[in-house]
């Protein structure tokens, strides 16, 4: 046959490589993929997140042998995989195990980046579809979460599909489209089941290889933030600071993987309810169209947003619409914005100020949960700080971070709690560091003292 | 095959020194615009098939309900279009404190639009002072507020608090008028039903009044 492709692998291997680049692929992404080989503890949870994906996939496909997405029937299926189904109670404890320990990784994971400057250039993409894969898991638990027709799904998917009601003239119609009816119901149901099995997972997995091709293409980052394709290199053109992703990083990451899942099998055994904060009391309780449960609360991962949107009442807008003044002040003044713009900024931010004033604060509430998130996505143009990682900064911006921390920790406290006028203000404040972290980062990062950042990558031998 | 000893040989058949030909830019914009045009046509059913179906839109009828065996300061919740109507006899005294609560609500006499049809525009936000009829779903995010009839003390309540219905979603507070207290998320007061009594005042229809008719 003419035309065809000359290989070095022999036998069934020759044989497919020349139809397909099984090889090159392994090569280029595995055995070939040179990782810097400073890689510490944080840089076990990418390849933990994939590793819950996969637990999710599966479980989920055996979930859905049983389950029945019908307004009358989902709560007895559910119940029904917990009491009737052979093993059924461990796949679904597997399931909902698996959501919540997907946010612990993907957070732990976040921060990574966070710390190392794991966003900067080159790796801007990188950190866009990682974000957009946050969103879909935002996206994939919310919808989820309906699935068991419980009191705090049907009131969760209540709150939250009503915050698109806020949006100024379309918002009212725009909630009744994603129902599907006037309130949440079987439509409903169904909607969000299609979403959950199908249509996300789909994005989801097409977003998770574009976050890897992505990754290799540029390389990984490290913990000292230095690009080790600018260092030495070997005989055949190799980083020596790299080492091959297979098997040395393959076989790390099963070390990884092996304490993961000592935590996930103790708490899938032991504790899946995890005292409320995994799967809520409430939620065994059938779902109720006529009676809100007297207190509820998101699942954990998304209260730091909550707090957020809880905090956004009609007072504190006087203080975010005050912040707006007083940014578009500072940035007509100070900001190096360029030509016209140095107008157009500081004036959009006063229309802004004059919105939070004549607009609904519930709109604003929805605008700063939305915008905790979204800010998320420009953290590459933030951030402008000379060097990349947390190593070689000045010590005061370590306890920034800190603060950072413990504020979206205690962000995530408050969203569990009832509302009370203390929290309130808490949250407030809370809402304001968080946002502050953010949007001042672009005159922070860059004040202090740099530590001296090394030529190559510093690494110790065990 | 036929197709390998093709008379028009691909590579050859664009010669290179020829000017491009601007009318292949003109089809290629036209086969764009019109194969754009049929990807957003056919959207719309997928679009479409997301709206409320005609079997949610018909479920909207009308409630009627026996209130004469609701004792005073009692009240029942009904079912109509899927949402908690509350049925809220009111005593004398519930009735005074409403008067007090006018400094304290967000917009005492019901003047923001869409929540309060014109005949419940007055004191007691109701046709009859003692029956008060609103739809229990809070204004901000939709939770159904907790109803708590007398007047109790607590955290996060105004004191001293002569009872009405407390969101325990986010917080919102409304009176005994189904007015939302000043600085809280929800930014209206419960929405009052179109509803209407019998001849004898003993039943209540939800659904029907002036305006909409059974």
């Amino acid at each position: 046959m003419a035309g065809e492709k000359t290989v070095e692998t022999t036998g069934l291997l020759g044989w497919i490589d020349k139809r397909f680049p099984l090889t090159t692929l392994f090569k280029e992404h595995m055995s070939e993929y040179y990782a810097p080989k400073n890689f510490n503890f944080w840089y076990f949870f990418g390849s933990l997140a994939l590793l819950v994906l996969v637990i999710q996939i599966v479980t989920g496909i055996f979930l859905v042998m049983n389950y029945k997405p019908d307004g009358n029937l989902a709560f007895g299926s559910v119940e029904f995989i917990m009491r009737e189904v052979p093993w059924g109670w461990l796949i679904r404890y597997m399931h909902s195990t698996g959501a919540s320990m997907f946010f612990v990784v993907v957070y732990l994971h976040m921060l990574r980046g966070l710390f190392y400057g794991s966003y900067r250039k080159p790796r801007e993409l990188v950190w866009i579809f990682g974000m957009a894969i946050f969103l879909c898991l935002m996206g994939e638990a919310f919808m989820g979460y309906l699935l068991p027709w419980g009191q705090m799904s049907y009131w969760g998917a209540q709150v939250i599909v009503n915050l698109f009601s806020a949006i100024p003239f379309i918002g009212p119609e725009l909630s009744l489209w994603i129902r599907g009816d006037y309130v949440v119901s079987d439509a409903t149901l169904n909607r969000f089941f299609a979403f959950h099995v199908i249509a996300i997972p789909l994005i989801l997995i097409g977003l998770v290889v574009a976050h890897i091709i992505a990754l290799h293409e540029v390389g990984s980052n490290n913990p000292d933030g230095v690009e080790i394709k600018a260092g030495p290199k070997d005989a055949n053109g190799h980083p020596v600071d790299g080492i091959p992703f297979h098997p040395y990083y393959s076989v790390h990451d099963i070390m990884g993987v092996a304490g993961f899942l000592i935590v996930f099998a103790a708490i899938v055994f032991f504790g899946p309810e995890m005292g409320g904060y995994f799967l809520e009391y409430n939620n065994f309780i059938p779902a109720d169209s006529l009676k809100t449960p007297p207190h509820i609360a998101p699942v954990w991962y998304f209260t730091p947003f909550y707090s957020m949107l809880r905090a956004i009442t009609a007072d504190f807008t006087w203080v975010l619409a005050a912040c707006s003044i007083l940014g578009a002040i500072a940035l007509f003044i100070k900001g190096n914005l360029k030509g016209a713009w140095r107008i157009i900024v500081p004036v959009i931010l006063i229309l802004v100020a004059i919105f939070m004033r004549t607009l609904d604060a519930k709109f604003w509430g929805v605008v700063a949960m939305g915008g905790s998130v979204v800010i998320l996505f420009f953290l590459p143009w933030l951030d402008h700080s000379p060097v990349r990682s947390i190593r070689y900064r000045p010590t005061w911006h370590k306890f920034l971070y800190a603060i950072f921390i413990v504020v979206f920790l205690i962000l995530g406290f408050l969203g569990t709690q009832p509302p009370n006028p203390t929290f309130n203000l808490m949250s407030q404040i809370g809402t304001l560091i968080y946002f502050g972290f953010f949007l001042l980062m672009p005159v922070w990062s860059r004040l202090g003292t740099f530590k001296p950042v090394p030529d190559r990558i510093t690494f110790h031998a065990h | 095959m036929s197709q390998d000893n093709s008379p028009i040989d691909g590579a050859a058949s664009v010669d290179p020194n020829q000017p491009p030909d601007p009318s292949r830019r003109t089809w290629v914009a036209t086969a764009c615009a019109l194969g754009g045009v049929a990807g957003v046509a056919t959207a719309v059913p997928f679009v479409g098939s997301f709206a409320p179906s005609e079997k949610a839109r018909a479920a909207g009828a009308p409630v009627e309900v026996d209130i004469s065996s609701i004792p005073p300061g009692q009240m029942i919740t009904v079912e109509w279009r899927g949402k908690p109507v509350w049925i809220v006899h009111r005593t004398k005294a519930q009735l005074e404190g409403i008067k007090h609560d006018d400094a304290l609500v967000a917009d005492p006499n019901s003047d923001r639009p869409g929540f309060t049809p014109s005949f419940a525009k007055n004191e007691y936000r109701s046709r009859k002072p003692e029956y008060l009829v609103v739809v229990g779903i809070c204004t901000h995010l939709g939770c159904s507020p907790t109803p708590h009839l007398a007047a109790v003390d607590g955290p996060g309540l105004p004191s001293p608090w002569e009872g009405g219905f407390l969101c325990p979603c986010h917080g919102s507070i409304f009176d005994l008028a189904g007015r939302v207290y000043k600085n809280k998320p929800a930014p209206d007061n419960l929405e009052v039903p179109p509803y209407a009594f019998s001849s004898d005042g003993t039943r209540i229809t939800i659904g029907v009044d002036e305006v909409n008719k059974a």
